[in-house]
């Protein structure tokens, strides 16, 4: 089983590139081997899966989507699920082809899958590479048996080592593994061991998440219940604090609230989201943003894909996409999300960058005299300089109690400045 | 609290069966001119009458009685006084019933209470009245059945409807005995110098234990056990017994009919159409429709429009005369005009008003608010009809920085606060936040200035922010009550304790039989308004009973206690508290204002503060971490908008310095603790 994750395919633009027309596709595999304990996304156990016919809705889905979004060059394409290394590498390679014929996906794309581990990965890893595939995210979650039992994971920490060296083999420099922390009565000082010992074994990229106990999942009845101890949220802010300061001094640049790199592997893909760039969803409750292509001003859409699969590839089947729901989002929705998302990266929000969105009120002019955000900047935990605005390392850990004063002093300066607001 | 469930005959389905009896023997008197008592042999109901009364119409009821016929020697005043339980009300049906004055009925099984609080929680809010009629050895007696509210906080209105008696029935439940407010209301009757018929009832449970409960009344109240009279209401045994005790042992009134007017007002109600109706007993002189009258009180004059007896329900008569009770109507807009101990004389012809009378005087202060500030207007309304009919409650507007505006409310004690609060939910549909109940507090001012600027001495104080500095006061004082506790006595080794606990004086302890103690305790008011009675019942299986009556003020050693976040006090929360209860007082509200202040970016200090010293401290820690660790594409949505509903919720939040505090915390902190 793989990462539970519906994550839509991003197609990414390069860093810091221009947002008009770059686009990041993200093909959804929404099947799991087996339900995990925590995860509540879309995603569902198959009973003998069509894979041909998913397969061929998935092509079809992405050149729609494509071809509406008028994009001549995509940057990045993320493999997200579901577990999508369930699916055989014929079919990523099938999307691949067709996303390069129906724009361009240059060789230096950055095409991610996500990636469970397996007793015997190199065959399968190695096929997945020939299919495409040049980055990979392993969803290793725990190195600590008892708690990968906890998760309702398949795999054991042997199993996770051996598909991480694996993969380090196979992809050198381009392969990330997600670590959990604040699980139910885990300790600080055993989960800093395995984060150690990690250490010792992956390759540039990190990505440390702590677990959110989702409503209709077995831990959240099993805490609810009493059967399970409820997370310590002050043990898991430490687990947070002491391992940001462990991969700090490995070398690791925290370059979003939960992402970790170094020798500058950070994920394109992801940096797109945090940066507000456009991105295709493709696949059953794949979410998108972008603007349709001859719109003519009409404004960046929300877009999101029919959620149950079979649903999903009727519809596709249908009318050659399975769009469910698309919301045009307004100016400073669009602004609410360049601050929230971008505030989570290290380079936070730039003056440059904000200036694309919104050209007429600076960031001076919005935060500059709000006696709020002074405190804050007093404090510590954000500041605002030449260079833009971003938390400090401090304020990142609890960016979402800052943003509670930034958004309404945002939307306090647009009303302000624009009366009649689109 | 102490509860005594009532009879509420007056209220309770207008003309319907009431009145007949009155009816008819109305259209008889009008026959025979006035209504002589009939020659009957033996006592009873006239039931010549009761046949009859079918033939008549309803227009007919309505006709005006003449009550000039009854002589003051067959008048007798009387009131039926309880523990809760103990079968006051199912005395009184019976009784009502073996007059003739409402039909036996199955429906006439315990109370006709009108209100719904009344009849959950088994209490008597408003007191009642009845006349009955009683043919007794050829002669025809009024019997006038005076009920009180069952209930120490309505004690004072207990004492003016029992002024207005010459006796009462006591009445002792034969299993469970003497309890506390048997013992209170007992005092109030001796103390009125009123003859007391002990009436032991539920005779008929198996449990039942006459002869013990005689001897505890004789050791407690000094009573010959052969005076006792063995009841069951239930059943109906005995009770025609209690009518003539009533008849022999309690003496008519000593008033005088040649005298010029003086009527004791003893209950007063409101009626939308016609005004305040006053419930009255005439010491002396008649009054009429027409009549001049002026309240001793407010000294305004008012035109009689309407007197009459009740009977339980209103029954215009021409004339009252002295030693009769009846209502008198006389275009009174607001009770307070009514006002219960107030006694009402013919213009131009004053006497000297009766004595005892006292401006209602609330004991137990709390605040009071709309959960949600637009349902203010509504529930403005709500209390203004409510106090229209209660004239004890005292409402002055106030405003709470974290709970809006509202009322600052004073009760005659915490059960009527209750009362009122459900009476409010009940009727009203409104939910209220009361705030912890206070007392009244006193300062014996030294300082000139002050003497000058509120223009006497001492001073109430009823809100903490207006608590004189020590250095301007001789002494503070704090309110005092005399509680009467009765227990098994193998509960008292830990209602001692308790009592203890609550800063209380032992007066007294007796055994008033083989395994029962009454214990005397001078309590400090404020350590009973809250949770003592839960306490009580708590620790003695429900078994103790407990009562109190007002003993007045006694000096305390006083102090202002504030509640600081982070070095600013909170207005709301400044109290005012005994010295030696400070320290546990401020603990638990910093220990329940840690735990409903939500983390912040900052740590948030929570102290009690007596002056300049600190004298409890919670710390709530800073956030630590606080942003979702996962957020890609498909999550933004969802993200933001939760992130907004926050923000949203921010703004409503009250600030005090830099801390911002929920309304849940305030209401948390403020609002009476029920689970204690």
């Amino acid at each position: 089983m793989g990462m539970c994750a519906t994550e839509p395919c991003k197609w990414l633009g390069p860093l810091g590139s221009h947002v008009a027309r770059l686009i990041h596709p993200c093909p959804q595999w929404p099947y799991c081997e087996k339900r995990c304990s925590y995860c509540n996304f879309n995603k569902y156990i198959p009973r003998g899966v069509e894979e041909a016919a998913m397969r061929s809705c998935l092509v079809t889905e992405a050149r729609t989507l494509l071809r509406l979004s008028g994009v001549r060059r995509v940057e990045s394409v993320f493999f997200g699920g579901g577990t999508p290394s369930l699916a055989s590498p014929s079919t990523v390679a099938a999307v691949l082809e067709a996303v390069d014929q129906a724009s361009h996906l240059p060789a230096d794309s950055e095409v991610t899958l996500e990636a469970n581990p397996t007793s015997a990965p190199g065959a399968r890893l190695a096929a997945f590479g020939a299919a495409g595939i040049n980055r990979l995210s392993i969803g290793l979650q725990s190195l600590d048996d008892t708690e990968l039992q906890l998760l309702g994971r398949t795999h054991s920490a042997s199993d996770a080592l051996q598909t991480l060296a694996e993969a380090r083999r196979l992809f050198p420099g381009r392969v990330s593994v997600d670590l959990m922390l604040g699980l139910p009565a885990q300790k600080l000082g055993p989960w800093l061991q395995q984060l150690h010992e990690l250490l010792g074994h992956c390759d540039d990229h990190i990505s440390l998440y702590q677990l959110t106990l989702e409503r209709g999942t077995s831990l959240f009845t099993q805490v609810q219940r009493g059967t399970l101890p409820a997370p310590d949220p002050e043990v898991a802010a430490e687990m947070y604090q002491e391992g940001r300061e462990v991969l700090r001094e490995a070398g690791f640049r925290q370059y979003e609230v939960s992402n970790f790199a170094r020798n500058g592997a950070l994920s394109t893909h992801n940096w797109t989201y945090w940066q507000c760039g456009q991105y295709l969803g493709v696949g059953p409750g794949a979410h998108g943003r972008f603007v349709p292509q001859g719109a003519g001003g009409h404004p960046r859409e929300a877009r999101i894909q029919t959620l149950e699969p079979d649903n999903w590839m009727k519809e596709v089947m249908l009318f050659g996409h399975g769009t469910r729901k698309r919301v045009p989002l307004g100016k400073l929705e669009l602004l609410e999300e360049v601050l929230a998302m971008g505030l989570r990266t290290d380079m936070g929000i730039t003056h440059q960058h904000w200036q694309r969105f919104e050209s007429q009120l600076s960031l001076w002019e919005v935060f500059g005299s709000s006696q709020e955000v002074k405190a804050l900047l007093m404090q510590g935990l954000l500041l605002l300089d030449r260079r833009g605005l971003r938390c400090s390392w401090e304020g990142l850990a609890v960016l979402d109690s800052l943003l509670l004063t930034l958004l309404p002093r945002l939307q306090e300066a647009w009303l302000q400045r624009a009366p009649s607001p689109v | 609290m102490l509860l005594s469930r009532g009879g509420m005959w007056t209220l309770g389905g207008r003309g319907r069966w009431h009145g007949r009896a009155l009816a008819v023997w109305a259209t008889e008197a009008a026959q025979r001119g006035r209504p002589e008592p009939r020659p009957t042999p033996t006592c009873g109901t006239p039931t010549e009458f009761r046949a009859r009364d079918r033939l008549y119409s309803s227009a007919e009821r309505k006709e005006k009685i003449d009550m000039s016929g009854f002589s003051v020697e067959n008048i007798r005043n009387f009131s039926i006084i309880a523990h809760v339980d103990h079968g006051k009300s199912t005395l009184a049906d019976r009784l009502l019933e073996l007059t003739g004055t409402i039909d036996k009925t199955k429906n006439n099984k315990q109370v006709l209470d009108k209100l719904q609080v009344e009849r959950e929680r088994g209490i008597t809010v408003k007191a009642q009245t009845a006349s009955l009629f009683y043919d007794c050895e050829g002669k025809q007696y009024l019997l006038n059945l005076i009920d009180t509210p069952g209930h120490v906080d309505f004690s004072y209105e207990v004492s003016r409807s029992l002024s207005a008696c010459q006796g009462v029935l006591l009445v002792v439940d034969a299993n469970e005995g003497i309890q506390a407010q048997t013992v209170a209301n007992f005092f109030l009757a001796f103390e009125a110098q009123l003859s007391v018929i002990p009436v032991i009832n539920k005779i008929d449970l198996k449990n039942a234990d006459p002869e013990r409960v005689e001897k505890q009344i004789e050791k407690v109240f000094d009573i010959p056990s052969d005076e006792c009279i063995k009841i069951s209401a239930k059943l109906g045994t005995n009770v025609e017994r209690v009518l003539q005790a009533v008849i022999e042992r309690i003496p008519p009134p000593k008033v005088h009919r040649k005298n010029p007017l003086r009527a004791l007002v003893f209950d007063s109600t409101f009626d939308q159409y016609r005004g305040v109706v006053a419930n009255v007993a005439l010491f002396d002189g008649v009054v009429a429709k027409g009549d001049k009258i002026v309240s001793a009180h407010t000294k305004k004059i008012y035109e009689v429009n309407e007197v009459g007896v009740l009977n339980p329900n209103e029954q215009p008569a021409h004339k009252l005369y002295a030693g009769q009770v009846g209502y008198l109507i006389a275009g009174m807009k607001d009770v307070t005009e009514a006002q219960i101990g107030d006694t009402l004389y013919l213009h131009k012809q004053p006497v000297e008003p009766l004595p005892g009378f006292k401006s209602a005087k609330p004991m137990v202060f709390a605040g009071m608010y709309p959960v949600d500030q637009s349902e203010y207007s509504n529930l403005k309304s709500a209390v203004e009809k409510l106090t229209v009919n209660d004239s004890s409650v005292t409402v002055h507007r106030d405003s709470s920085l974290a709970l809006g505006a509202g009322w600052r409310l004073g009760f005659l004690g915490l059960l009527h606060m209750e009362v009122f609060n459900q009476r409010l939910e009940q009727e009203y549909n409104a939910s209220v936040i009361l705030t912890t109940p206070t007392v009244p507090y006193k300062a014996v001012l030294s300082s000139a200035k002050l003497i000058k600027e509120y223009r006497e001495k001492e001073i109430t104080i009823i809100n903490p922010a207006q608590f004189p500095d020590k250095s301007k006061v001789t002494e503070y004082l704090e309110p005092v009550v005399l509680g009467t506790i009765i227990t098994p006595d193998e509960y008292t080794g830990k209602v001692m304790m308790l009592c203890q606990a609550r800063r209380a004086v032992q007066k007294n302890m007796t055994f008033i039989d083989q395994n029962r103690v009454m214990l005397k305790y001078l309590f400090p008011l404020n350590e009973i308004v809250v949770d003592f009675y839960d306490s009580l019942k708590s620790l003695s299986s429900g078994y103790a009973s407990f009562d109190y009556e007002d003993a007045g003020y006694q000096t305390a050693e006083l102090v202002k206690m504030d509640i600081l976040l982070n070095g600013n006090t909170v207005e709301e929360l400044v109290t005012i508290v005994h010295k030696d209860k400070a320290h546990s007082v401020g603990k638990a509200i910093c220990e329940r204002l840690k735990d409903s202040l939500p983390r912040q970016l900052f740590e948030i200090a929570i102290q009690a503060a007596v002056g300049s010293k600190i004298i409890a401290r919670e710390t709530v820690k800073a956030y630590r971490k606080n942003v979702l660790a996962k957020c890609y594409g498909g999550d933004i949505t969802r993200k933001m908008k939760l992130l907004k509903r926050q923000a949203e919720g921010k703004k409503k939040l009250r600030k005090v310095g830099n801390v911002e505090v929920p309304k849940d915390a305030f209401i948390k902190v403020l609002k009476t603790q029920s689970d204690k």
